[in-house]
């Protein structure tokens, strides 16, 4: 018994990356980066607003967050739908408390169904990043690429349609892509995707249809993440938010930072979590360093630089 | 519900902003109801083929054992610190315990405590029931609650929150008036069913003790610190909107001897507040319903 002699051939093994998207660069080296703000540190508020459908569909494979008991679920059906109706809306109360603007990740089922909630997103000032489809939209290498292509239109066309703006950046669910995506990102015109987390600052990819900015939205600044997987407090969640911002606050002096912070209203909108974020804003807005700016604010930054 | 669609059309979206105030009795801002599960598990249960019973081969013995700690003791601790500080239970009720041990039931009777129907056991899942079969437990639910205790059962929190497609539909046409399965609000809303009157009654899942200590892994004081988060928030917001707040229990959890004491404080902090309505989930919706016009 033995592997096949090609389990030893290295075919990419030469300085560099394996795979073509992007070149390596370290961070330090980089010119640096002058917001159009004169401030050092970019602090972009990422929320996620999805639908669950309540008959998972688990192709390519189930959301996080999606059913999880048998059929019906209501508990994670409703649980969910929570966060849509009054936990998103704590959060745009706190982001106009504190002079926020954020960037709404969001299925294109949510502007289909709930139009107003769109409508009350674009009053707050906020961006909307396409997020799929609903949260059976998900995307892994099989599929077939004619489906990821539809699946991607469709989420654009519908925003576009009912917020009157085509969104510029995008986000898969569990930042999940096939081999494809980044090529099909370009092809349906998107400026920046927000899946690849290998970075503090945004960086360019290059795909065979042309680029595309990858602006790094830190999955482990994250409420799920932190709050749901790790199980630690929502003032703890706070606090490791305000650590993460005094770092780039110091390393601003390099060049531009950005702090992103992602938000599922169905964990950080409940009641006894709320006031965490509450506090973070209203400390976040006293920082002399924060500058609250929107994904798409922040991909132009960089491109300007 | 709408069986097989993605949307089940339980309710109608409703976003938090811009709703009119429920008036809760004297100006209180937030309803608040307790919500002990006095349950029966069984030893050896019969198979149900979509969810598993107990973890580990018949008997389970810690798992089971846990649970029945509630009937012998947690009970009764958990409901002299509730007496104490005036508050009566709204109890989700494994009816089959009117027959196991009669005197935790009788007990919550005359503490002047309300029953629902939380099935039959907590070990019998609605999963893969047909109409009759449903219809048999609920009207047993109904049959049992008033026998042992001579009320009319009005509210559902299904077994071990496992459902049909045509629950709500069923409960409604029975007469009850609300369900605790629905947690997509912190007001009462009201339920698309084929016949009757249904609401949902917010039951806070998410401050469960159950999801405090076995999903979140929370200490008990950490927990205390979250409910009296979750009725201050609930209490301020209720100012405006009028809120309700479930603190729903096991008393085999809450009741230990490591974590009634932190509890205790939390119903104390709520009971001196004075924003509070401290009441029955039935009489919640009572006062809904005279003053909210809900249809089918």
């Amino acid at each position: 018994m033995s592997l096949d002699p090609a389990y030893l051939e290295y075919t990419r093994r030469a300085r560099g990356m394996d795979q073509d998207l992007y070149s390596w660069s370290k961070l330090s080296d980089r010119a640096p980066i002058a917001w159009p703000s004169d401030k050092g540190v970019a602090v972009a508020l990422f929320v996620n607003l999805e639908w669950f459908p309540i008959n998972p569909t688990d192709k390519p494979f189930r959301a996080p967050g999606h059913m999880q008991t048998a059929y019906p679920d209501y508990r994670h059906y409703t649980a969910r739908e929570y966060g849509t109706r009054i936990g998103f809306y704590r959060m745009l109360d706190a982001f106009a408390q504190a002079g926020a603007k954020a960037s709404i990740a969001v299925n294109a089922a949510i502007a289909e169904r709930y139009p107003s909630i769109i409508a009350d997103i674009i009053a707050g000032g906020h961006e909307i990043v396409a997020h799929s489809t609903d949260m059976n939209g998900t995307i892994a290498s099989g599929m077939d690429e004619a489906d990821e292509r539809a699946l991607i239109l469709s989420s654009l066309d519908m925003l576009e349609k009912v917020s009157g703006t085509r969104p510029r950046g995008w986000q898969s669910i569990a930042r999940s892509q096939s081999w494809n995506t980044p090529r099909l990102l370009v092809e349906a015109g998107v400026d920046y995707m927000c899946d690849w987390v290998n970075d503090d600052l945004p960086y360019r990819m290059t795909t065979p249809a042309g680029g595309i900015i990858n602006v790094p939205v830190n999955h482990e600044l994250s409420d799920r993440q932190i709050i749901t997987v790790q199980q630690q407090s929502a003032d703890s969640f706070a606090e490791q938010m305000q650590d993460a911002f005094a770092l780039f606050a110091d390393e601003s002096t390099q060049g531009g930072r950005m702090l992103t912070i992602q938000l599922t209203p169905y964990v950080m909108g409940l009641p006894f979590r709320i006031e965490a974020l509450e506090q973070l804003l209203a400390w976040l807005d006293e920082q002399p360093q924060a500058w609250f700016a929107t994904t798409g604010e922040i991909a132009d930054g960089f491109a300007a630089s | 519900m709408n069986e097989g669609a993605a949307d089940p059309g339980l309710y109608d979206f409703n976003p938090w902003r811009g709703r009119p105030k429920i008036e809760w009795p004297d100006g209180k801002s937030v309803a608040v109801w307790v919500s002990p599960n006095l349950e029966y598990y069984e030893i050896d249960p019969p198979a149900n083929p979509h969810r598993k019973s107990w973890p580990k081969p018949h008997p389970d013995i810690v798992g089971y054992s846990h649970r029945d700690y509630a009937n012998r003791v947690g009970h009764w601790r958990m409901a002299e610190a509730m007496e104490k500080h005036g508050f009566k239970g709204s109890v989700s009720l494994s009816v089959a315990l009117c027959d196991h041990i009669p005197d935790v039931v009788e007990n919550a009777n005359a503490l002047g405590w309300e029953f629902f129907s939380h099935g039959i056991y907590n070990t019998r899942y609605s999963y893969g029931m047909d109409e009759a079969q449903e219809r048999a437990i609920i009207e047993d639910s109904i049959r049992t609650v008033r026998d042992a205790t001579g009320q009319t059962i009005k509210g559902w929190l299904a077994p071990a929150l496992t459902h049909t497609p045509r629950t709500l539909d069923l409960i409604s046409e029975y007469g009850l008036t609300y369900t605790c399965d629905l947690y997509h609000d912190d007001q009462p809303q009201p339920v698309h069913v084929r016949s009757g009157t249904l609401i949902s009654m917010p039951y806070s899942i998410e401050v469960n003790d159950h999801y405090g200590f076995f999903v979140y892994n929370m200490s008990p004081r950490e927990y205390a610190d979250t409910l009296i988060r979750q009725y201050e928030r609930l209490a301020a917001e209720g100012a405006a909107s009028g809120t309700v707040m479930c603190i729903p229990l096991h008393s085999y959890l809450i009741a230990q001897p490591h974590r009634i004491r932190a509890f205790e404080e939390v119903l104390e902090h709520i009971a001196t507040d004075g924003r509070a309505w401290i009441t029955r989930s039935g009489d919640i919706a009572d006062h809904y319903l005279t003053q909210t016009e809900v249809s089918a």
